[in-house]
């Protein structure tokens, strides 16, 4: 059936409205991320060309770039171990206990629903220790009894540990959600086969449970590096940098553009894009060569 | 009798590690609203872990008509609402278009909207915000434009994998009757994709009112700042009144929570969709 041209233009108008925002607010920015690193440019005088300078600044000349990047890893390292860990740990849990099963659905998802700044700012009254050696729970902990454990958490020594930690306790629920959503598409007849067979419930997990769950896994390891090496508000929220020990990247970026270095601020970003791009492919051929090692799965 | 007590240790030693992970997730706001009731007197005191004897809502007072967080909610509702209207509007006619309609060029533009969800671009906000700076639109419609943006792709893919899986009887039946193809869009397509448009909904909703990059970018009028620039600037300048910030807090979680209770389903799907394309 052949559409006459008029046609066909009724049916590209129904996507035009979408197509010229998308054109004007991502297209056109995208390349223009480029342009502008190339770029001295302060949003009010006339951009300047200056060729790799500023590259050259955040690579080589920046002090603070490389440490934010590191602070960044940082907190991507925990939230891949720790989160990603408990998060499989609740799921399994969750997958196998049917009572209770909504209840703490509904719960650990609370947390990524709410917005960055509100946990930035809660945790920052909850933990902060001012005056020293006092707060909230650190008062909390001398009420259990446990008032050797109190300390200064938002301090030097703990900060970025503890942002790490709430960076976790934020982004858990997410990852919790989608292992759940995963453990749950494996169909019981494979386990009660299984069992049938003799097989323990280690047997179970190893065999079973994880070789089908890999695609999850890969994806959820993904999503947590970009995700976690992009987040700043949150860390915004709750220590505003302490002084370099929890700047991350984009928090640098966002600073610089607010201080009018607009094109500083792009160069950056196109650094911190193209690791994240590198990382992410490594992470694609890594997932695709464990998926070869066991095999086609079943569908 | 072995193996029942041995499946009931399991459960209660299960039971006790997922309810000591709720419980830490419960508890911060339960504190949180129990101090947003407090005067500040009490929290040094008691920093908040006794329950308050009485419902004081002099807080709630202060931050809303003192403190103008009347102004940052309204500014939320109104930024979200408008930018959740446009996206709907503007997605589920695309959607409908790359599902059912043929133009030249239609596979690369729909590819182009997939590519631009899998791309990390974690400087986006700047070239988006310099060329806002460019056009003149640092002010409220620039912002909801810009959200309307970062919205479309996810809710054009989730809009268009939910009309392809809907059969085309009802469509032809509808352009026999002499329905043209905006009519069969509005009449027959979005009814057929309700449930669809409900996850596009909650899940931008969500978005905007927890966007913070882009409105402190472009707001520094306090009287248009939503709620949660609002809230970054009221911590930094209140920082000892803990009572009056938890106050602020909760005004700005309790939608969210009460929505969230209300249509979790769509909330996790939301916010697993992002995830599905991948």
């Amino acid at each position: 059936m052949r559409s006459s041209f008029s046609d066909q233009f009724t049916n590209f108008s129904f996507v035009f409205p979408a197509l010229l925002i998308f054109s004007i607010f991502f297209i056109y920015p995208f390349f223009y991320t480029f342009i502008l690193s190339f770029q001295s440019y302060d949003l009010i005088s006339q951009p300047k060309f200056v060729g790799l300078a500023n590259f050259r600044e955040v690579i080589v000349g920046d002090k603070d770039w490389w440490p934010s990047v590191y602070n960044g890893a940082f907190i991507t390292f925990w939230a891949l171990t720790f989160q990603n860990i408990l998060a499989f740990m609740l799921a399994l849990g969750v997958d196998k206990v049917i009572r209770g099963n909504k209840f703490y659905r509904v719960v650990f998802f609370i947390l990524p629903v709410l917005s960055e700044i509100i946990i930035g700012l809660l945790m920052k009254q909850l933990l902060s220790s001012e005056p020293v050696g006092r707060g909230v729970l650190n008062q909390w902990l001398h009420q259990l009894n446990l008032g050797g454990m109190a300390c200064n958490w938002l301090g030097v020594e703990r900060v970025r540990l503890v942002t790490a930690l709430v960076h976790c306790w934020k982004g858990f629920g997410w990852a919790f959600v989608i292992f759940l959503a995963g453990l749950q598409t494996i169909p019981e007849q494979l386990y009660e086969a299984a069992r049938i067979d003799g097989a323990g419930l280690w047997q179970c997990f190893r065999k079973i449970t994880l070789p089908l769950l890999m695609p999850v896994i890969a994806l959820i390891l993904v999503l947590t590096i970009l995700g976690t090496m992009q987040a700043f508000a949150m860390i915004l929220a709750l220590t505003g940098g302490a002084g370099g020990l929890t700047e991350v990247p984009v928090m640098r970026v966002y600073n610089h553009l607010r201080g009018n270095f607009a094109g500083l601020a792009c160069a950056e970003g196109v650094v911190l894009g193209i690791i994240l791009v590198a990382v992410s492919f490594t992470m694609f051929f890594i997932s695709k060569k464990i998926k070869e090692k066991y095999g086609v799965l079943p569908s | 009798m072995y193996y029942q007590a041995k499946k009931v240790i399991i459960l209660i030693f299960l039971h006790t590690f997922l309810l000591s992970v709720a419980l830490s997730c419960i508890l911060p706001f339960v504190w949180m609203v129990n101090v947003s009731f407090k005067g500040q007197a009490e929290f040094d005191s008691d920093y908040g872990l006794k329950v308050a004897t009485q419902l004081n809502w002099k807080n709630y007072k202060t931050v809303l008509v003192e403190e103008k967080f009347w102004r940052y909610f309204f500014n939320s509702i109104f930024y979200t609402s408008i930018t959740v209207f446009l996206i709907v509007l503007i997605s589920s006619l695309a959607a409908y278009s790359f599902s059912r309609l043929h133009f030249p060029g239609k596979n690369v533009i729909f590819f182009m909207f997939l590519t631009a969800m899998m791309i990390p671009l974690p400087a986006g906000f700047v070239p988006v915000y310099v060329l806002l700076n460019k056009l003149h639109l640092v002010n409220r419609t620039g912002y909801v434009l810009a959200m309307t943006n970062m919205g479309l792709s996810l809710s054009i893919y989730l809009l268009k994998t939910f009309f392809d899986q809907l059969p085309r009887d009802l469509e032809d039946a509808a352009r026999i009757d002499g329905c043209n193809k905006l009519q069969i869009w509005w009449n027959v397509g979005l009814p057929l994709v309700a449930p669809a448009i409900a996850v596009v909904t909650i899940f931008n909703a969500l978005n905007v009112w927890n966007e913070f990059v882009f409105a402190s970018l472009l707001f520094t009028e306090s009287n248009l700042m939503p709620l949660q620039v609002g809230l970054m600037e009221f911590s930094s300048k209140m920082v000892t009144q803990h009572t009056l910030i938890m106050a602020a807090l909760t005004i700005t979680a309790l939608p969210i929570v009460l929505l969230y209770l209300k249509m979790q389903k769509q909330f996790v799907k939301g916010l697993t969709a992002g995830a599905i394309v991948g």
